[in-house]
């Protein structure tokens, strides 16, 4: 149908963004193709070490599946977007073949291994969410294409992951968010992964950031240096949720405490958290 | 934009009404069925005062389309109403000054009905956490929150005397 009608063309998954976007005229599409008729495109599958997601699937269908408690940094995500009516609406496949610039998925799934299936008329394809996520609104997906499954690679024992984004109130976008995943030896950090939300336009890879903590133990020294990193690599704009510098600092306070989480519950502690409110 | 006719169901009964396809699902309701219950308020998905049940899940009918609903039910505030009379949250409300000015109670309901029906014994936390989806500019989150108090209390005490 995509490759029928052409540019003008848009595709209805939750609608919890395009519809907005549609009522400030942001977007106009001349067609609108609903695929919440479509059958078997809202599923959580585990398999072969990885987790299978359907396009549809809802964000509180992650945060309501047992599956998430395995792998926390994904409940954080899920159970954190907006409130609950969105939630119940929006998908996990629009919310990265929208690629807004304050989405949360892409943010914590560019901390694990993840790839795009990408649905043609020419067949699928897979593709990397690193190189899927191109430009604000902008990815790998053709016109014709859209996305049709979400492969995240379950981390292995002994990682342990955060999500924190700090908002004004349950409805809104972060004003800033940071995700880490780590692995642990001891109190030496392995391996490390950080993505930062909302101070960029997309989500960015502190890498800076990671390097200044792999191979380090946890110490203060460690975490001031790899939040001084995360602050560097942000590149935030000012904005009605705050000035360029307050969301520098304060993605920076965010990494040094997800990454306090995330070591607790790399070592199997249970520790439970929710967004910071202003 | 052309027509088309498309059948809702809403509150236990079938509509068929011949809408524009980009019709949201708020204005469907308001407009087409006559059910102003359910209220436009911030428009941008922020407020919650549109708040409607589509097969039992809460979701906002101002950012959803009419035509999405198809073959689903939709509750909005208009049947919560038990036999005629006022569900026990709604009493409640009354009651303990939850509504003042009354907008935002339709989307309140909606939201807090599920709540309850998922957690019919939620904590002080997941109640202050359950209204963060919904805003209120009058009386504040307090009396809302003793009243829904006072329903689960109402709610466990019928149970009880039922038995």
């Amino acid at each position: 149908m995509l490759s029928q009608l052409g540019d003008d063309a848009k595709l209805l998954a939750g609608g919890q963004s395009l519809i907005p976007l549609m009522k400030l005229r942001f977007a106009n599409p001349a067609h609108l193709i609903d695929l919440n008729f479509i059958a078997g495109t809202s599923y959580i599958h585990n398999a072969n070490s990885a987790l299978r997601f359907g396009p549809l699937t809802r964000h509180a269908e992650i945060e309501n599946s047992d599956i998430p408690a395995r792998i926390p940094i994904l409940y954080d995500c899920a159970a954190g977007i907006a409130d609950v009516q969105v939630r119940n609406r929006g998908t996990i496949g629009g919310s990265l073949a929208e690629a807004d610039p304050s989405g949360d998925w892409a943010v914590v799934l560019s901390t694990l291994a993840t790839q795009v299936r990408c649905l043609g008329k020419n067949g699928e394809r897979t593709v990397h969410l690193k190189d899927f996520i191109q430009d604000a609104y902008t990815t790998a997906l053709a016109h014709d294409e859209l996305v049709s499954e979400v492969v995240v690679d379950i981390p292995a024992k002994g990682s342990g992951g955060a999500y924190l984004a700090f908002k004004r109130a349950a409805p809104v976008y972060p004003t800033a968010s940071a995700a880490v995943q780590l692995t642990m030896d001891g109190n030496v950090c392995k391996d490390a992964a950080i993505a930062l939300g909302c101070v960029g336009l997309t989500a960015i890879k502190a890498k800076d950031a990671e390097a200044a903590l792999r191979g380090r133990p946890i110490s203060e020294r460690t975490l001031s240096a790899v939040a001084e990193a995360a602050r560097a690599a942000a590149d935030p704009q000012s904005d009605m949720r705050g000035s360029a510098d307050y969301k520098r600092t304060l993605v920076g306070a965010l990494v040094r405490r997800a990454i306090t989480i995330a070591v607790r519950r790399a070592r199997g502690e249970h520790v439970e958290v929710s967004h910071l409110y202003a | 934009m052309k027509k088309e006719l498309i059948e809702l169901r809403v509150n236990g009964r079938s509509h068929e009404i011949a809408i524009e396809p980009s019709k949201l699902l708020l204005d469907a309701l308001r407009q087409d069925l006559d059910l102003t219950g359910s209220k436009r308020g911030c428009d941008d998905s922020s407020c919650g005062a549109c708040t409607v049940q589509v097969d039992g899940t809460p979701m906002l009918s101002c950012t959803m389309l009419a035509a999405s609903c198809e073959g689903q039910e939709i509750t909005t505030v208009e049947g919560v109403s038990e036999h005629g009379s006022l569900a026990a949250i709604q009493k409640a409300y009354g009651d303990w000054g939850g509504s003042q000015c009354g907008y935002c109670t339709p989307g309140f309901m909606m939201t807090v009905r599920h709540l309850l029906s998922q957690n019919p014994n939620p904590t002080e936390a997941e109640i202050r956490g359950g209204l963060s989806s919904n805003l209120c500019r009058c009386t504040g989150y307090s009396q809302m929150y003793q009243a829904i108090k006072a329903a689960i209390d109402a709610e466990q005490k019928g149970m009880a005397a039922s038995r």
